[in-house]
């Protein structure tokens, strides 16, 4: 094909996602970053405010309260999640019956956060709760799970492990299912032990998937808000209140379009450093084969 | 006398041979079978953890006042009361909400199949001018959380006309998808120049080329995309939030958290309303496992 040729047919094979790529991603982008620096309700006239809705948003409890709330989450689901399904990946890789198993993990991870959210509602409702009646029977008084301001977030993280571990296990078992059995038939005529093999084997070549995951699953925890606006509508006092429950608060409860976006920007902002730090510090501990 | 060194020398470069009498066989074997029981126990008790809050769900809904509130609970219904469900249907508009979300996610998915597959194979195959930044645009929007945009988007669609419509939700994911077309190429990319050169040659122009060589060969990862963007759609609650607000318009989602709401005390017709929400799904997954799996972790591994 000539130039011209390649020309139209390549514009023409994109267009509708260029289309769909400059009214629904660059504009946005851009008119969040304006947005950010004026004060409007959405109806009436915009007003140019500068750097002010930055400098509110860090004036502003509920702000700080929504990103420690948001952290918190992180910190809580981010190494139990992690840890919990690369365990269970390691079991099943070594069992028969995978897709059994498999099946019924992986059940979770197609329900949608309104439906798991209803659901642990009903289990860790404080009174009649099936979690405190089992905890009871034991001898355990458990705590008003979603109502107690020190219990609701690790309530909220507790779900959400829940609710991600099956598709972080399957992750992990395609990424153990493609180290080659050649490097443990050497460690075991080198007479190495099952933990040695785990440390010097599994681990460095299961690194990648293990970055992949991290990096995944600290965007989507900086982004919870499903479980926390169907359980718990941010409370009580706020404590459950995260970052991007901020954003829709104030845009469309409160109708601050100028001071949500600036919120949205910071959330971006956090996300894309935390990120870029996680991708300096994978050349320490992440190692690519060949 | 020659065959005699090699296998000498054999013996000399392999001292350890003799380590299988010192670690027999048999005893390797009873121990995986006791680690392999004790994996099993694992992941058994696991799955039950898993299954359970499913099993509560659907008990919970087939139970009366007295039931729902035993103590000790009641594990298994009896009698089973089937009217929360007719009750719950009649509460709220689960059939409307079902043919909603199955028709606003069944468009979504086939345009997003057609459009992203289409831009990717621009990007893999088409040499044309702009491809390598207009790709790297496409890249970048991975990395905006939709969150982050929500509010431009939303005044957008405003301006359109299209709030508390399905158009709301059905334009924006359908045209756009950064990671399908990141994806999409990836695959394309490892399809063989010398498919597409018989073709050219032919003089097959490069939609024929597209439709018939290179969409039969990527099929498997478009079953993969289209089931994550399946599922991603079917679920996805802040968007039909914020732009919904007719009940008949409701998504499931939707649905159920505002049936939520008004029965947040009648335990176990909000079961009811989210065992329907659940069940139909879940027998969807049960039948296509398999399928649902494999296209869910082929996009995580390869994206």
């Amino acid at each position: 094909m000539v130039q011209k040729q390649r020309m139209f047919w390549g514009y023409l094979f994109i267009a509708p996602q260029l289309i769909g790529l400059c009214v629904f991603a660059l504009l946005p982008l851009l008119g969040v970053v304006g947005l950010s620096m004026t004060e409007w309700d959405g109806f009436g006239k915009v007003k140019f405010v500068g750097w002010n809705n930055f400098i509110q948003q860090i004036d502003n409890d509920a702000f700080w309260m929504a990103l420690w709330n948001t952290v918190y989450y992180t910190l809580m689901v981010i190494p139990a999640s992690i840890t919990l399904s690369l365990l269970l990946a390691l079991a099943l890789n070594k069992v028969r019956g995978k897709a059994i198993y498999r099946l019924f993990y992986f059940m979770p991870v197609v329900t949608s956060s309104v439906s798991i959210g209803v659901i642990w509602i009903w289990i860790l409702n404080g009174d009649f709760g099936i979690l405190n009646q089992i905890l009871k029977q034991i001898g355990i008084e458990g705590p008003d799970w979603l109502t107690d301001t020190d219990w609701v977030m690790p309530s909220i993280a507790m779900l959400s492990v829940w609710w991600g571990l099956g598709y972080n296990m399957v992750i992990f078992l395609a990424g153990l299912q493609g180290i080659s059995r050649s490097y443990y038939e050497a460690a075991d005529i080198d007479g190495a032990n099952a933990l040695q093999k785990f440390w010097h084997i599994t681990l460095p070549l299961l690194s990648p998937t293990t970055f992949f995951i991290t990096i995944m699953a600290v965007i989507t925890s900086f982004q919870v808000f499903d479980q926390a606006y169907v359980m718990t509508q941010g409370g009580p006092a706020k404590a459950s209140y995260t970052m991007v429950y901020h954003i829709y608060d104030q845009a469309f409860v409160h109708y601050q379009m100028g001071a949500s976006s600036a919120a949205a920007l910071i959330l971006f902002l956090i996300i894309l450093v935390f990120t870029l730090i996680q991708f300096r510090m994978s050349k320490r501990w992440v190692h690519y084969e060949g | 006398m020659k065959a005699e060194t090699v296998h000498s020398t054999q013996q000399m470069n392999h001292p350890p041979q003799v380590k299988p009498f010192l670690n027999p066989p048999y005893h390797r074997k009873k121990r995986g079978r006791v680690t392999g029981l004790f994996f099993h126990l694992m992941l058994t008790a696991g799955a039950l953890l898993m299954v359970f809050p499913f099993f509560w769900t659907i008990t919970s809904a087939l139970k009366d006042n007295s039931q729902i509130f035993a103590s000790p609970p009641k594990w298994i219904p009896h009698p089973a009361v089937w009217s929360n469900f007719s009750d719950s249907l009649q509460a709220m508009p689960f059939a409307g909400a079902y043919w909603n979300s199955f028709y606003i996610t069944t468009v979504i998915v086939v345009c997003q199949l057609l459009t992203a597959s289409m831009a990717s194979y621009a990007f893999a195959k088409i040499r044309f001018p702009g491809a390598n930044v207009l790709f790297i645009l496409f890249l970048s929007t991975m990395m905006i959380p939709k969150q982050v945009t929500m509010i431009p988007v939303y005044l957008i669609i405003k301006n359109l006309g299209w709030v508390d419509s399905h158009l709301a939700l059905i334009v924006p994911n359908a045209l756009l998808n950064g990671f399908g077309v990141f994806l999409l190429r990836q695959f394309i990319m490892g399809i063989p120049k010398e498919l597409e050169e018989a073709a050219i040659i032919d003089g097959a122009s490069p939609f024929r080329i597209y439709w018939n060589i290179i969409l039969p060969l990527i099929r498997p990862a478009l079953a993969a995309f289209g089931i994550f963007t399946f599922l991603a759609t079917w679920n996805n609650f802040l968007e039909p939030l914020i732009y919904l607000s007719t009940p008949e318009k409701f998504t499931v989602p939707v649905l159920l958290n505002s049936f939520k709401g008004l029965y947040v005390t009648d335990w176990s017709l909000m079961m009811a309303g989210t065992t329907i929400s659940v069940i139909p799904v879940l027998a969807v997954y049960l039948i296509a496992q398999k399928y649902i799996i494999e296209g869910i972790t082929m996009t995580g591994i390869k994206g």
